[in-house]
Parts: C-alpha cells; sequence; structure tokens
C-alpha cells in the first residue's frame, strides 16, 4: 500500500463547532434549528446518541436554553446553537444560567437582523446582544472565532471556561465562518486541555450549592448523584435559598463578576499581528479580520505601516491588552458587519488617545480587504 | 515566497448541486496537497434562484475567503450567468452549459458551450450528474486540480454503487472539454492565419 500523506481534510465552521463540542466532552444538545447555524444541531443529531448522549430538537430556543441547563444541573456538558432570533429567545434562561452558575455553551452564528432579517448572510450584529442581551448587572464570557480550525479549538475552550467558572460561554461565530470550508488538520484528543467542573468534596449533608470555596466558584454536584438543593434565579444565599437582604444581593453580584474579572488573563484571547511598528492599527474579530489581515499585507507592500489586533475574546472586553498600543498608535480602523458596535469599547479604550475610525457594512456581504485598504488610506 | 491564489465560481442554480461539486473541487485541491477555501452564496430557497459555490486553491494561506475574480466560472443557467459573470477576469475562462444559457453576456473572457446538462440526461441517463459533468469541464479546460485528484475526490465523495456513473459523468466532462479547448485552439489558428 502507497503511503497516505495526511493534507487535513476539508471541514465546514459549524462541523467543527459540533465537532469541538464532542472533543470537550459534550453530551447534550437541546436546540432549533436555524439558518445558519443548522448543520451544528445536524451533526449533533447524529453523533451524540453513537457517544452515549442526547439530543433534543424542542419546541423553540426558549425550550432549548431551559433543557440545556437542566441537563448542565445533572452533570452533563451542555450546548445550544442557534442564529439571532433564536438567540434573542434565549436571552431570558441564558440570565437565569449566569445567576445560578449553570455551565454551558450557547453558539450564534450571526445573521442579518434585526428580526428574522437576512437568514443566509453574514453581520455581527449580535455583538451587543451576547454582553447585555439578557438583562441585569452580569459577566458574560464572548469568544469569536477567525477560522474553521478556531471554531473548532473555541468550542472546546468555551467548555472549558465555562465548566471552570460555571458560567454560560457564548460562541460568536457569523455565517461567513460557520459555512466556509477550508483545509484543517485538528489536533488529536490528548493535545488540547478538557476541563472537568469541580465537585463537591463533602457528602450531601455537608453541602451547601453556592458556599465560596475560596476560588469565588463554588463545587458543583450533579442531581441524580445523591445530591439535592435549590436553584434558582433570585439571588440566594449559600444553600441556594432566596435571599432579598441588601448585603447577601451584593456578596453574591459582586462574587459573580469576581470568579471572572479575577481570571482575565486566562480568560482574555487576542491575536496580534504587525503591531511593534505599526503607525495604523485594524481591530477586526471574527471573518473581517480575515479581510483585515489580507488588508494589512496589501498595505505593507505598498509601505503602509499596518497591523492588527483581532480579539479573540470580545467578552470581557479586551481593553487592557489593547491600551498597551494606545500610547504608540495613534490611528485606529475598526470595520464591522454591523452599523458600529465593538467600536464604542475601542474608543472607551482610547480615551481620547487615538482616533477611531468605524468601517461599518450592513448588506449581508464580509467587507472585502480592498474596502479596509481604502479606509485606512484615507485615516492616514 | 509569493503564493498564487486560483479562484473558480461555479454557479447556477439551488438543486443542481453546485456547491456538492465546490465541496469535491476543494477536496481535490487537498488531495493535490494545497490548501483550500470554499464558500457558497445562497438564497433562502430550497430550490431555484442563483446560487454559487467558490473555491480558493493556493499553496499559501488564504485570508480573505471569498473569490474576487475568478479565472474560470462555470454557469448552469442563464440567472446565474447574468449575475455573476462581471467580476470573471480578463483572461479567464467562462463555461456555460448550453442546456440553459442561451445568450452569452458581453465579456472578454473566453467562452466554451457545452450542454452539460444534455449530456448528463442523454449520454448517461441522470441530469442528477449534471454537476460531476461539470466538475470534469472545469478540471479538463484548467489545471487547477490534477486528473487524479479529482477523479479521486469525487469517489471518495459520491454515494455507494454510484461510483461507476460518477466517474463516467467525470470521464464525459472531460472529453467534452478537451474537444472544446482543441476547436478552439483550430479556430485561433485559422483565425492567425
Amino acid at each position: 500500500m502507497t503511503e497516505v500523506k495526511d493534507f487535513g481534510r476539508l471541514m465546514q465552521g459549524n462541523e467543527a463547532c459540533a465537532e469541538g463540542a464532542l472533543a470537550a466532552g459534550t453530551k447534550f444538545f437541546a436546540g432549533y434549528p436555524i439558518t445558519p447555524s443548522t448543520e451544528i444541531a445536524e451533526i449533533l443529531a447524529e453523533k451524540l446518541p453513537q457517544v452515549g448522549g442526547k439530543f433534543i430538537q424542542m419546541e423553540d430556543e426558549i425550550g432549548g436554553m431551559a433543557a440545556v441547563i437542566g441537563a448542565s444541573l445533572t452533570g452533563l456538558k451542555s450546548i445550544t446553537a442557534t442564529s439571532g432570533p433564536g438567540f434573542s429567545l434565549k436571552q431570558e434562561n441564558l440570565g437565569f444560567a449566569v445567576m445560578a452558575e449553570v455551565p454551558c455553551v450557547v453558539v450564534n452564528v450571526q445573521r442579518g437582523g434585526p428580526s428574522t432579517g437576512v437568514p443566509t448572510s453574514p453581520a455581527q450584529g449580535d455583538v451587543m446582544q451576547a454582553r447585555w442581551g439578557t438583562h441585569g448587572d452580569h459577566p458574560i464570557i464572548a469568544l469569536t472565532p477567525v477560522s474553521v480550525k478556531e471554531t473548532y479549538e473555541l468550542t472546546i475552550k468555551a467548555f472549558n471556561l465555562s465548566e471552570k467558572f460555571r458560567t454560560p460561554v457564548i460562541l460568536l461565530m457569523d455565517e461567513v465562518i460557520g459555512h466556509m470550508r477550508e483545509r484543517v488538520q485538528l489536533p488529536k484528543q490528548g493535545e488540547f486541555e478538557v476541563v472537568e467542573r469541580k465537585k463537591p468534596q463533602v457528602g450531601p449533608e455537608q453541602y451547601y450549592p453556592y458556599r465560596d470555596d475560596g476560588t469565588g466558584v463554588p463545587p458543583m454536584a450533579s442531581f441524580g448523584e445523591g445530591y439535592r438543593h435549590h436553584v434558582t434565579g433570585l439571588v440566594h444565599d449559600e444553600t441556594g435559598f432566596p435571599s432579598n437582604k441588601p448585603e447577601m444581593v451584593k456578596k453574591v453580584l459582586d462574587r459573580l463578576h469576581k470568579k471572572i474579572s479575577d481570571h482575565l488573563d486566562e480568560i482574555i484571547m487576542a491575536e496580534e499581528t504587525n503591531l511593534e511598528d505599526a503607525e495604523v492599527m485594524i481591530f477586526a474579530y471574527g471573518s473581517v479580520a480575515r479581510s483585515a489581515k489580507k488588508a494589512v499585507n496589501i498595505l505593507r507592500k505598498n509601505g503602509v505601516k499596518a497591523g492588527l489586533f483581532r480579539p479573540i475574546t470580545i467578552w470581557p472586553f479586551p481593553s487592557t491588552k489593547l491600551q498597551e498600543h494606545f500610547n504608540r498608535i495613534k490611528k485606529v480602523v475598526v470595520p464591522e458587519m454591523n452599523m458600529g458596535q465593538l467600536v464604542g469599547e475601542v474608543e472607551r479604550a482610547a480615551a481620547g488617545k487615538s482616533i477611531v475610525t468605524p468601517l461599518n457594512r450592513y448588506d449581508g456581504e464580509l467587507i472585502t480587504p480592498v474596502e479596509i485598504v481604502e479606509k485606512v488610506q484615507e485615516v492616514l | 515566497m509569493e503564493s498564487i491564489a486560483r479562484e473558480v465560481r461555479l454557479s447556477g442554480s439551488g438543486g443542481q448541486g453546485l456547491i456538492l461539486a465546490g465541496i469535491i473541487l476543494a477536496e481535490a485541491a487537498i488531495h493535490d496537497g494545497l490548501n483550500t477555501v470554499q464558500t457558497q452564496s445562497y438564497g433562502p430557497e430550497a430550490r431555484g434562484g442563483a446560487s454559487k459555490a467558490e473555491v480558493i486553491i493556493s499553496s499559501g494561506d488564504i485570508d480573505y475567503p471569498n473569490v474576487a475574480e475568478p479565472e474560470v466560472m462555470l454557469a448552469m443557467t442563464q440567472e446565474a450567468c447574468d449575475k455573476y459573470v462581471g467580476t470573471l477576469s480578463n483572461k479567464g475562462i467562462l463555461i456555460v452549459d448550453s442546456t440553459f444559457v442561451t445568450e452569452i453576456p458581453d465579456t472578454t473572457a473566453t467562452v466554451y458551450s457545452l450542454p452539460i446538462t444534455k449530456i448528463a440526461k442523454e449520454e448517461l441517463g441522470r441530469t442528477l450528474v449534471a454537476n460531476i459533468v461539470a466538475l470534469g469541464a472545469v478540471t479538463g479546460l484548467t489545471n487547477v486540480v490534477t486528473h487524479q485528484a479529482i477523479v479521486d475526490a469525487v469517489l471518495a465523495r459520491v454515494p455507494k454503487g454510484t461510483e461507476e456513473l460518477n466517474e463516467k459523468a467525470l470521464s464525459l466532462g472531460y472529453e467534452y472539454a478537451n474537444n472544446a479547448s482543441r476547436e478552439f485552439a483550430k479556430g485561433k489558428m485559422l483565425q492567425a492565419n
């Protein structure tokens, strides 16, 4: 037999998300199919039963999110996938998962909005919804992949962060990344970290479901293993039962935020390209960052010192990492497939030190490298 | 090293199997050891409407995933032909399925008019394999992937039991393309004389 060289394989972004979820050890998907995320549900419907997992198509996205929370409480790594309209429906229960500290991964493959909008076209219009879609002061983690391979890696990472910090994590994709196929060579099982949630070291009689063990993240018992406790969206004390004592309300909210803000170094990821000597920064994420990378190459060939800052974690926003550059780089261009969302955060981080210029496209087409090049030339 | 990206656009109507054709072409590129990105654009309808699958093949990294200026474009409906021909490269190749495309738009590209769906229907008895005939034509008229790679990629993708039919479809497309290419070369020589 001739030797077969491993050139990798062709894989779709949504497929990489489903495969990443399986690699992270997910055993549960509930949701409602919607373009452009449907392949994630389709693939997990086929593959989850093969690994002893469960797939449920629910009556709608509200039910899908509720089932994911329930499954996670029994100890299963759980995931749902949707697009804008479904993401809107998931917000209420997403807040519940934040408050009750239930780990889960929520994938939103963004399409054009508002409402049912443009189902088969890409957009980045849900960036602020990912941050503030559910009500009340709440922390959130949102990751945004640039490629098929990174979709695989970030799906695993989303589970890891979710399980480690007992919090929902949003994987914010877009139609381009979800539907495109590219050659990938994926890491093998064992070549990446897989985090399991921390379980109680004490018996059911001594267990307090929301008692801080000093890490900010209380150990989590699985329903069905002898532990019984109350789970509520109301502010609760360490027993899990509701409390509206002002000191308890503040304590709970502080801990919910602190368990994230104390670990930003583990959570915040960004890719920096050609920024060392750059006179202009392009700040771009998701599929737009691909156009931005090409734009940087074109600009460099034409003697313009351009660089790319690509946030991989968009929430929490990587302000500190970004600010390191603003002492020197005075011009920033922010291309987004929306009418200007994350650009506000860039401006806030720049605090007047650098001039931030948006470049927006919201006609359902990916911003092209040439459009970015032209905008950079305009601001220089 | 500067790598050259080669861009291919396969266009037609939803249901003609062009996204699958794009996937197979991209997989053939991987068989050749090359890097590739495949994207698609289609409307909300399951059938009908203009749709396209695009493939970029390169020995280097591919950042911007969309095709800007394809060197070869296949059009399997008049609507798709009219809609997408605009950005075809000057020295490009336009392959039209003459079963459906009767009016060739103004273009500086070299045009090959082949009865792709008719071939599938009359010579193979299955219009379903028109996309594979088309792949044969595209790879016959360009060298974006090697012949062996496209044969391997087709056989790896098609359902069990249809290998022979699909291989035949591919060869027919390839032959028609080569004949057309020879005719074209002859025509050029005649013109030169």
